[in-house]
């Protein structure tokens, strides 16, 4: 296979490519890292070894894919699930009028191969949950330019599961970029190590809502107007259909309804692209903001790739909203982080011990200081001690096996009000 | 690329856990079996094995409600606690701060959700609703303008619609259980 992939894709570089880029990579400094491999060593890895991930193709993904293209990495790969509108080509400068409508990830990808020669990108036009742990597994690197907590926080659930300390290759740094008009941030989440995107959740500033009430009763904002549409009239109007904010004919009647409200109320400002702007609450885009935090997460990937200077530790933040303001802390590790923190424990267990008595070994344990365990696994619940139809129900698998629940290396999840944390036990059974 | 693995190796065992339960789950697992609820409340799970729809019902033993049994439906996406979870009364109620459509009006169900918050407490901000309406805040503008022009009147609607009668025209369910 690699011969012929070498015809299409490993054109020679062209001359002087890479002169400014091996000023960085041909020595160390007095301040590099020991592990530095300067020469070709270093070059090779970068340039024919390493494989990263970008994830997203949109504002912050333009600027990354051509930023990783022409630093030297040469496979890439791209996921995005949208198709390019005509109100990305303000800023997404891969895409052009002819491509409106195309997949993002299809179109970035063969732009940038087009425009550097020597680059492989392969593009997958879906959903970042449609892979698995094997897909991931692959790549040295993950950039992400998202524009979802969603997406964000179940990219990093799964880099951190996927760390296997048995395999050091299961480690994937993860560098996550992300702007609001003229705020940005950057970080770099090394998974286990450093605090994870999970950590941080409750940073997020919640995005606007405003009081029922007021959108029923005393609009004075055509966004007033647009909620009242959207939240209270759409469930009235049609019970059994979801709203669709991609779907135009949705947005459509939305705007109609949120338009004859204003009216009513003698508010103005209700237009076809508020209403989308509202309902799908996005925030202005600022193609500037997108190259600073794109600039920094590839300089982020290049260093970490390259061992050639020490890379952010962990947060930068950018503030243009108030002159220009920036700063850099670490951020650290949440211990009752549902995702990366709370405790492990392996329990050995004999094959005939019961649930009951697995509940009795952990208020035992020293260590932890349990009462009242609640137990699950990823599928079911084992027993929970509240609320009280969930008690019963769970009460007859107090006399089973746990054997009989969990399988030999399984997990089960444990919470209790004395816990500050989750607590995750591993089974094993002994004969 | 940089030897990760050398300086994870300082670390200490707290890493190794390997849950394949999403975050979301184990916050609500950590609300469900901490809840604390007085004997006004009580909770339903239609399928027991789901976590993350359920409904609740609240019957109050004090204030212009008492006697009536209130029942919410709960649904929890993936994304809690980043999102809130969506709260709507299943029955049509006179309520000043809960809709014909049952929607309710309550701040922390929206504008003033944070993540630390948790089912507990959205679920003692409901019953508080029942204790003291809040004519301030309408979802149901008729019953909160009689709430504040004319006590006697609002109270006995209330009784009246909780014993399934028709007031002004919107027939109101049954919810008195005495």
């Amino acid at each position: 296979m690699a011969t012929a992939e070498l015809t299409t894709t490993q054109k020679p570089d062209w001359a002087g490519r890479y002169f400014h880029i091996d000023q960085v990579l041909n020595s160390g400094g007095p301040r590099t890292d020991p592990q530095f491999a300067a020469g070709d060593e270093v070059k090779k890895f970068l340039r024919e070894t390493s494989k990263i991930l970008v994830i997203g193709a949109g504002g912050l993904g333009c600027e990354i894919l051509a930023n990783l293209a022409l630093t030297g990495f040469k496979d890439i790969h791209v996921i995005d699930m949208d198709t390019i509108d005509i109100s990305n080509l303000n800023r997404q400068f891969l895409f052009r009028p002819k491509d409106v409508g195309h997949s993002k990830a299809n179109v970035a990808a063969e732009f940038i191969m087009k425009r550097v020669p020597g680059v492989k990108v392969t593009p997958y036009f879906g959903k970042i949950q449609d892979k698995g742990e094997d897909y991931y597994m692959q790549f040295h690197l993950v950039i992400c330019g998202l524009d979802s907590v969603e997406a964000r926080r179940w990219i990093n659930a799964t880099l951190v599961n996927m760390v296997d300390e048995s395999n050091p290759d299961s480690l994937k740094p993860m560098i996550d970029g992300g702007t609001e008009g003229f705020k940005g941030q950057a970080r770099v989440i090394i998974p286990t190590v450093t605090s994870c995107y999970e950590c941080s959740l409750d940073m997020l500033n919640k995005p606007t809502a405003f009081p029922i009430c007021t959108i029923a009763n005393t609009p004075r904002l055509p966004e007033h107007c647009i909620e009242w549409a959207s939240v209270l009239e759409w469930p009235k109007v049609f019970a059994d259909k979801k709203l669709d904010t991609d779907d135009p004919e949705h947005i459509g009647w939305l705007y109609k309804v949120a338009a004859a409200r204003a009216a009513e109320f003698k508010i103005e400002g209700v237009t076809w692209s508020l209403t989308q702007g509202v309902v799908k609450n996005i925030i202005p885009a600022i193609a500037s903001t997108n190259a600073i935090i794109a600039a920094a997460c590839c300089n982020e990937a290049f260093k970490i790739a390259t061992s050639s200077a020490a890379y952010l530790n962990n947060y930068f933040m950018l503030i243009g909203t108030e002159s220009v303001y920036s700063y850099t802390f670490e951020h650290e590790k949440r211990a009752d982080c549902p995702v990366c923190g709370g405790e492990a424990v392996d329990i050995n267990l004999k094959s005939d011990t019961t649930v009951e008595q697995l509940i009795d070994i952990l208020i035992e344990k020293q260590d932890i200081q349990i009462k009242k365990p609640s137990l699950s696994t990823s599928t079911k619940q084992i027993y929970f001690q509240a609320p009280p139809q969930l008690e019963q129900a769970t009460r007859p698998n107090l006399e089973k096996k746990v054997s009989e629940l969990v399988p030999d290396g399984g997990d089960i999840t444990v919470t209790a009000t004395t816990l500050p944390f989750n607590l995750s036990i591993r089974i094993t059974y002994s004969s | 690329m940089i030897k990760i693995w050398s300086m994870k190796k300082n670390e200490d065992a707290a890493a190794k856990k390997k849950p394949k339960t999403s975050a979301a789950q184990i916050r609500v697992q950590k609300d469900l079996t901490e809840l604390d609820l007085p004997s006004t409340m009580q909770t339903h799970f239609p399928d027991p094995n789901d976590l993350l729809n359920f409904t609740l019902t609240i019957t109050p033993d004090e204030g212009m409600y008492k006697g009536g049994a209130f029942k919410f439906s709960f649904a929890i996406n993936t994304n809690y606690p980043h999102d809130p979870p969506k709260v709507k009364c299943l029955q049509t109620i006179y309520h000043p701060n809960v809709d014909l459509e049952g929607n309710v009006c309550l701040n922390i169900l929206r504008e003033d959700w944070k993540p630390v918050l948790n089912l507990n407490s959205v679920m003692v901000g409901l019953q508080y609703l029942f204790l003291e309406p809040n004519a301030d805040d309408p979802l149901n503008k008729e019953a909160a303008i009689e709430m504040s022009k004319n006590r006697d009147q609002f109270l006995s609607n209330v009784k009246s619609s909780m014993n399934g009668r028709n007031i002004k025209g919107v027939q109101y369910d049954k919810v008195s259980v005495s």
